[in-house]
C-alpha cells in the first residue's frame, strides 16, 4: 500500500466522519413513556455472592415492589476508571434514577449528574453530593461489633484471621470495631490481618484464608466479597463469617453468621420518591436500626451465653444505648482517642485511618 | 479428510485478509451464541456493533476508548516485529499515568499553558523508564523479557496503589484512596463540546502516521523488520540486536506511558488505584489483529474499543452478562490465530479412494 493511498484513505475517513457527525448531531432524544426507569452500576459481577450480589437482590426487590411501574437495568463489573463515566452517561440518557454502588464511582457520578440535571443519582459509600446526587452507606461497623463478640467467644487458639481489602476508613473501622468487641469478651484475643488490595479475587482470598489458618487462626473474618474464604474454612474445619450476603451454602459448618447488606428498603424508598416526585438529595448512613445491616441466622454451634450477649448488643445499638466505639479507647501508638464514656463522632469514623491499641501490625499507608 | 500442506511462499491473500475473516467468523460464532441464549442475533449484533456508531455520544466514547489502545498497540507492534516481546505495556501505562499524575498534583494549583505538555512528558519518561528495566536485564543478563516485563506490571499496579493510598491521597478526601481532581491546566482540551472526546485522539493519529513513516521509510524501521526475520542479517547491517532491543522497549514504553498520561489527563482527571484496566493486554490483541501494521492497528483498535462499548450496551439493552466483551475479544484472537495458519499452509482435501 502506498503512502498516497493511505493518506487518501485517512482523509476519506475523516471527511466521512465529519458528514456523519453533522447527520447525527442532536439525535439523542429521551423518550418518556411514563415508566420509571432505574439503573444500577455494580463493581463486581452479580454472581460475586457478596457486595454486588446484594445490590442486585435489592434491584429485584424494587422490581417486585413496583411491578409494571418501574423498569430496571444493571451493568456489572464496571471498573472504577475512565469506563465508569461512560456507563453512567449511557444510563442517564433514558433513566430517571441511577444507583452507582461503589466508592470509586463518586467523581464520575457527580460529573454525569451535572450534565443531566433532570436525572437523579444515588452514590453508595462516597462523601460528595449535589442537588441531584444523594449519598448513602451503611454502618457496617455495627455488624462488625456483633460478629466480633461471637469471634472472641468462639476462638480456641485466641487468634482471629482477618482478610481485608483496601486500607480505607470503612475497612479499618470494621477491623477496629470487631477487635474491640472481641477483646471485650476475650482479653487474650489476637488479630492477624492480611491486606489484599482487591474487593473480589477468589484465588487471593482463598490463599489468604489458608495463610491465616496456618498461622493459627481458627476464626476467619473477611472484608472482601467472594465466598472463597468461607469455602476454605469449611474444608479446614475452622469458623468463618460471611460478608455482605448469607454464605451458609459455602460453609454449612463453618459459618457462624454473616453480615448482610440489605439495600432493598432504601432502594424501594428512593424509587418511591421518584414515582411520587418527592425525591430530594440526602445523606444517609443507616445502621442495624434502619435494616440496612442485618445478621444471618447465628449458627447453633454458638453457645447461648454468647448468643444472648449478641442479642443484648443488638438491642443496645438499635435503641441507641450502645455505640461500638465508646471510650476509653487508645490509638495503636498509645495516644488517647476517646476518653472514658466518650462516643466517637461520625466525622472521626468516616476518616478513620488508624488501628486501635492492641492490634499488631502496620496499617498499609 | 483434510490435510495441512506447507505453501511454497506466504499467501499474501491471507496476510491481509485473515483479520477480516476472523472478524466475520467471530460475528457468526457470536450470533450462534446469542441464538443459544435465546436472543435475536441480528438485534444483538446491531446493539453491539452498529448502535454505538449511530450517536455522537457513542462515537466520542469510541474515540476515548480506542485512543490508548491504538497508541499502546503501535508501540508493541515495533517490538513484536523485531521479535522483542514486551508483554508489560500495562505496567508502563500505569507508571506513565502515575508519573504524569504526580507531576500534575505537584504543580497544583499552578495554571499555565506549559503545565499540560510537562505532565504528558512526565508520562512518556515514566513509561520509558519502566520499560528500560526489562531491556537492561535482557541486554546485560539475558533474562527473558516476557517474564520480566509481565511481572513488572504487577509491581507497577501495586506501586500506583501505594502512592494513591499514601502520599498522593486527596488531603480533603477522608483518607479515601484517590488523588484530588487535577487543575484544569493539566487536563487535555476537549475536541467535541459536550463529550469526552479529547485531543489525545489527534496524538494517536499522529503516532499512527509517524509509525507508518518510520516502519516503511526510515532505516530504523528497516532494521527492526530485519531483526525480526533474521538476527544474522541484522549483524551484517551494522546494528546490534541490543540496540534494537533498547529501541523497541524504550519506544513501546514511551507510547504506553503517554497512553496512561492521556487517560488520566483526559477522561479520568485524577489518580485512582483502578486506572489500569487491561489496555496493555488488550493492546496485544490490537497489535496482532492489525497485522503489526500501523494502519491495521488503527482499525483493530477501533474494533476492540467497539467490543467494550457494545458489550456495555448489550448489558443495558438486553440484560446480557458483562462477559460478552471478553467472549468477543477472545473469539477475535482465536479465529485470527486459526486463520493465520493459512498464511503458511494450505488446506488439501484428501481423497478417500485412490
Amino acid at each position: 500500500m502506498s503512502k498516497k493511498f493511505i493518506g487518501g484513505l485517512l482523509l476519506a475517513i475523516l471527511v466521512g466522519l465529519a458528514f456523519y457527525y453533522q447527520a447525527i448531531k442532536g439525535e439523542d432524544v429521551v423518550i418518556d413513556d411514563g415508566v420509571t426507569k432505574v439503573g444500577f452500576i455494580y463493581i463486581g459481577p452479580i454472581g460475586d455472592m457478596g457486595w454486588s450480589y446484594e445490590h442486585d437482590k435489592a434491584r429485584l426487590a424494587v422490581e417486585a415492589e413496583f411491578g409494571d411501574q418501574v423498569e430496571t437495568t444493571y451493568v456489572e463489573s464496571v471498573p472504577e476508571s475512565q469506563d465508569a463515566e461512560r456507563v453512567i452517561t449511557e444510563l442517564a440518557q433514558d433513566h430517571d434514577l441511577i444507583f452507582t454502588t461503589s466508592f470509586g464511582y463518586m467523581n464520575p457520578t457527580l460529573k454525569v449528574a451535572e450534565a443531566f440535571p433532570n436525572v437523579k443519582f444515588e452514590h453508595a459509600t462516597g462523601y460528595k453530593r449535589n442537588d441531584n446526587t444523594s449519598i448513602y452507606s451503611a454502618r457496617f461497623y455495627e455488624g462488625r461489633h456483633l460478629i466480633g463478640l461471637i469471634a472472641g467467644g468462639m476462638t480456641k487458639t485466641n487468634t482471629i484471621g482477618y482478610i481485608a481489602s483496601f486500607p480505607i476508613p470503612e475497612v479499618v473501622r470494621g477491623i477496629n470495631a470487631a477487635y474491640l468487641a472481641a477483646i471485650s469478651v476475650n482479653p487474650t484475643v489476637e488479630f492477624k490481618v492480611i491486606w489484599l488490595n482487591t474487593w473480589f479475587d477468589p484465588g487471593k482470598e482463598a490463599d489468604a484464608a489458608k495463610a491465616l489458618i496456618d498461622q493459627g487462626a481458627d476464626v476467619i473474618m473477611q472484608h472482601t466479597d467472594s465466598p472463597a474464604a468461607m469455602t476454605v474454612a469449611e474444608q479446614e474445619g475452622v469458623y468463618a463469617f460471611g460478608q455482605a450476603s448469607d454464605m451458609i451454602a459455602y460453609g454449612p459448618n463453618a459459618q457462624l453468621t454473616s453480615i448482610i447488606d440489605n439495600w432493598a428498603p432504601y432502594y424501594i424508598l428512593r424509587t418511591k420518591d421518584i414515582i411520587d416526585g418527592t425525591w430530594k438529595s440526602t445523606d444517609t448512613w443507616g445502621g442495624i436500626d434502619s435494616g440496612m445491616v442485618e445478621l444471618a441466622k447465628i449458627s447453633d454451634k454458638v453457645p447461648t451465653v454468647i448468643k444472648n450477649l449478641v442479642e443484648q448488643a443488638n438491642e443496645g445499638i438499635v435503641n441507641g444505648t450502645l455505640h461500638p466505639f465508646t471510650g476509653p479507647i487508645n490509638k495503636q501508638d498509645g495516644s488517647v482517642w476517646l476518653v472514658e464514656g466518650e462516643v466517637a463522632s461520625d466525622g472521626d469514623l468516616l476518616g478513620m485511618a488508624f488501628y486501635v491499641e492492641g492490634i499488631d501490625g502496620m496499617l498499609p499507608n | 479428510m483434510f490435510k495441512l500442506e506447507p505453501r511454497n511462499e506466504q499467501s499474501l491473500f491471507f496476510v491481509y485478509f485473515s483479520p477480516f475473516i476472523s472478524v466475520i467468523m467471530s460475528i457468526f460464532a457470536g450470533a450462534v451464541m446469542f441464538m443459544v441464549l435465546g436472543e435475536n442475533p441480528v438485534e444483538a449484533m446491531k446493539i453491539i456493533f452498529i448502535n454505538p456508531l449511530k450517536s455522537l455520544f457513542g462515537l466520542s466514547e469510541l474515540m476515548v476508548k480506542a485512543t490508548p489502545l491504538i497508541i499502546i498497540a503501535i508501540g508493541l507492534s515495533l517490538g513484536f516485529k523485531a521479535g522483542v516481546w514486551n508483554i508489560g505495556a500495562e505496567g508502563q501505562y500505569t507508571i506513565g499515568a502515575l508519573c504524569s499524575g504526580s507531576l500534575a498534583l505537584a504543580l497544583y494549583p499552578i495554571s499555565g499553558f506549559w503545565v499540560l505538555p510537562l505532565v504528558l512528558i512526565a508520562g512518556i519518561i515514566g513509561g520509558s523508564i519502566w520499560a528500560a528495566i526489562p531491556a537492561l536485564l535482557k541486554t546485560k543478563f539475558n533474562t527473558h523479557e516476557i517474564l520480566v516485563s509481565l511481572m513488572l506490571t504487577y509491581v507497577a499496579i501495586l506501586l500506583l496503589s501505594v502512592m494513591v493510598h499514601g502520599p498522593l491521597r486527596d488531603p480533603d478526601g477522608f483518607n479515601f484512596p484517590e488523588s484530588r481532581l487535577f487543575h484544569y491546566s493539566a487536563l487535555l482540551p476537549i475536541l467535541i463540546e459536550g463529550t469526552r472526546a479529547h485531543i489525545g485522539t489527534i496524538f494517536a493519529l499522529i503516532i499512527v502516521f509517524g509509525a507508518y513513516v518510520i516502519m516503511g521509510k526510515h532505516v530504523i524501521g528497516y532494521q527492526i523488520r530485519v531483526s525480526g526475520e533474521s538476527s544474522k542479517a541484522l549483524s551484517f547491517s551494522g546494528y546490534s540486536k541490543k540496540t534494537i532491543i533498547w529501541i523497541c522497549f524504550l519506544t513501546s514504553g514511551a507510547l504506553a506511558g503517554i497512553a496512561g498520561a492521556i487517560d488520566i489527563t483526559g477522561p479520568v482527571g485524577q489518580l485512582v488505584p483502578s486506572i489500569p484496566v487491561g489496555y496493555g493486554f488488550t493492546g496485544i490483541i490490537v497489535a496482532f489483529l492489525g497485522r503489526l501494521n500501523p494502519v491495521g492497528i488503527l482499525f483493530s483498535g477501533i474494533l476492540l474499543a467497539l467490543t467494550y462499548i457494545g458489550g456495555e450496551a448489550a448489558q443495558i439493552k438486553m440484560s446480557l452478562p458483562s462477559a460478552i466483551t471478553g467472549v468477543f475479544q477472545g473469539m477475535l484472537l482465536f479465529f485470527l490465530l486459526a486463520t493465520d495458519v493459512l498464511v503458511n499452509y494450505k488446506i488439501k482435501l484428501k481423497r478417500f479412494f485412490k
